[in-house]
């Protein structure tokens, strides 16, 4: 544990050194705070509702473009630059390296929305906000993002170019996002099905409905676990 | 820590990159690891320390296989091209490597300034690695190898992008380290091996070509001596045949008629400074040098690894 501890603090401080900590940072806000308060059409005042559904929306795709572009580097660079040699001569498993990197990238995504919490404060202020649905989405979007990590660590560790990981990952992320849904209600029978529980959004949707159903939770843990064994394997073969 | 290295191949896409080599390191003992470009050293470094793994073969440490998991932070490498997280300080960095290989909360600043003082790098610690010329990069990554204190070291190309006094310092200090670790070094500057090896390794197309002290290959690869003699007294074609007809001596070759300077090649195991002496006080010549020539290192690895 103080390995990835280690792996994953090494991480965050380089992302802050780096400036990809604060650019990032400032365009989530940026992005989620004009459309759920400032957009006019479709924000929270035209709405008159108190909740923070456009919030969770705006968020789920900012996260969606933004944490490939975290996760890009993470193994490609490490690999290109041949430190990834000198990590796995250490005294370190593969599964610590992996997923000290997943934490580096997920806590990345835990300060950005921790910034939104004024959000969830002001709109409480105005109204009778439901305060479960609104801790289940903000539940959502930490389990998506953890899926995405594990899909974006994937494509990092196929590759040592940082533009074909981030692609990727954008591809594969566009398939759970898109293609698996559009699929399942297209197909009948079991591939249908089969579509229908892969589409992230369905999963997505439900949770920030305000229902925490296991089901929901098993599989983004699945897909999340699956991109951290993939990705341990990838490293591991040579 | 002894390495025991029995019959280790690894093959890349059919060729054989390493082919059934066998050689044993033990502690206190610094093994150079000689050969071309290709020869299968790097290959050798990565399978010890556990980046790849092993294909055919073992590799024992005090006698346990690598295979049944050997402990990493037992080993301090220095990987070929010496890859650094350059945006990273340079106390940041080791205290980072400390801290992955094991070494206690409360050591690591203390460790870090050691080695920082060990490796000459007190004026740059502050710097970031990327700030650094190649030379300081180079004390970097050896700081990193020993900063825990390993039992073994291992080092691909140690001096590389060192300036003679950097290289000098950095033989000492292996040297130094050597005395009570087991060292492997690969390197091609064959006069590095001499000044700091106990015990050559000459491979070769994955294989082990040589293997023993500079002086003992020396020896096998010697057989005749070779001796630079210049003679004064009378003609040289007289003196040429004078030392011809001596029992020991092979073959001679006039170097320069006007200054009488032969070259004399002895049989193979014979000495023949004594005769030629004692030819030259009966035929009343004088002998004003003699000179042995020694069979240099670079002849003995173009002897064994060309072709």
């Amino acid at each position: 544990m103080s390995q990835t501890w280690l792996i994953a603090k090494k991480e965050l401080a380089s992302f802050f050194d780096s400036l990809i900590a604060y650019i990032l940072l400032i365009a989530f806000l940026g992005f989620t705070g004009f459309f759920t308060w400032m957009r006019g059409n479709g924000d929270i005042f035209f709405r008159k509702q108190a909740d923070l559904s456009v919030f969770f929306q705006t968020a789920m795709w900012t996260l969606f473009f933004f944490i490939p572009a975290i996760t890009m580097r993470m193994l490609a660079e490490e690999k290109k630059s041949g430190t990834l040699e000198l990590l796995m001569t250490k005294d370190v498993s593969n599964r610590q390296i992996v997923s000290g990197k997943f934490l580096a990238a997920f806590l990345m995504v835990c300060i950005a929305l921790a910034f939104t919490i004024i959000y969830y404060i002001s709109v409480s202020r105005l109204g009778n906000l439901d305060h479960g649905a609104t801790i289940a989405g903000y539940i959502g979007l930490l389990l998506m993002s953890a899926a995405y990590i594990g899909i974006g660590l994937f494509t990092s560790s196929i590759t040592n170019n940082q533009i074909v990981a981030f692609l990727l990952a954008l591809i594969i992320g566009i398939c759970f996002q898109f293609v698996f849904g559009i699929l399942g209600s297209e197909l009948t029978g079991w591939a249908g099905e089969l579509f229908n529980t892969l589409s992230l959004t369905d999963h997505f949707t439900s949770i920030i409905r305000g229902v925490l159903d296991t089901k929901d939770i098993i599989y983004f843990v699945s897909v999340t676990a699956l991109g951290i064994f993939l990705s341990e394997y990838m490293i591991s073969k040579r | 820590m002894n390495i025991n290295i029995e019959n280790l191949t690894k093959s890349y896409g059919g060729q054989r990159a390493v082919d059934n080599i066998s050689f044993k390191v033990n502690t206190g003992e610094i093994l150079g690891f000689l050969g071309p470009n290709g020869a299968g050293k790097t290959t050798t470094m990565k399978m010890i320390t556990q980046f790849i793994e092993l294909e055919e073969g073992d590799i024992r440490i005090n006698g346990s296989s690598i295979k049944s998991g050997f402990d990493k932070k037992h080993i301090g490498y220095l990987p070929e091209h010496n890859p650094l997280y350059t945006d990273m300080a340079v106390m940041d960095y080791l205290g980072f490597c400390a801290g992955l290989q094991g070494v206690p909360k409360s050591q690591i600043k203390e460790r870090a300034v050691q080695m920082v003082k060990l490796c000459g790098l007190d004026v740059e610690k502050h710097k970031k690695i990327n700030e650094l010329s190649k030379g300081y990069r180079q004390r970097v990554g050896l700081a990193q190898a020993m900063i825990h204190d390993p039992e073994i070291l291992i080092l691909d190309e140690p001096t590389t992008g060192l300036d003679p006094n950097q290289i000098v310092e950095i033989r000492e200090l292996i040297k130094k380290m050597g005395r009570q670790k087991t060292v492997i070094l690969s390197t091609h500057i064959l006069p590095e091996v001499e000044a700091t090896c106990d015990r050559i390794l000459i491979i070769n197309k994955g294989k082990i070509v040589a293997d023993g002290t500079a002086s003992t290959l020396r020896k096998q690869a010697e057989g005749q001596q070779i001796l630079q003699v210049k003679i004064e007294g009378t003609e040289s074609n007289l003196i040429a045949d004078g030392l011809r007809a001596l029992g020991d001596v092979k073959e001679v070759t006039i170097k320069d008629m006007n200054t009488n300077r032969f070259e004399i090649q002895s049989m193979p195991e014979a000495k023949t400074n004594t005769s030629i002496f004692n030819l030259c006080v009966q035929k009343n010549w004088i002998l004003t040098e003699m000179i042995p020539y020694e069979t240099k290192l670079e002849d003995i690895f173009r002897d064994l690894t060309v072709n």
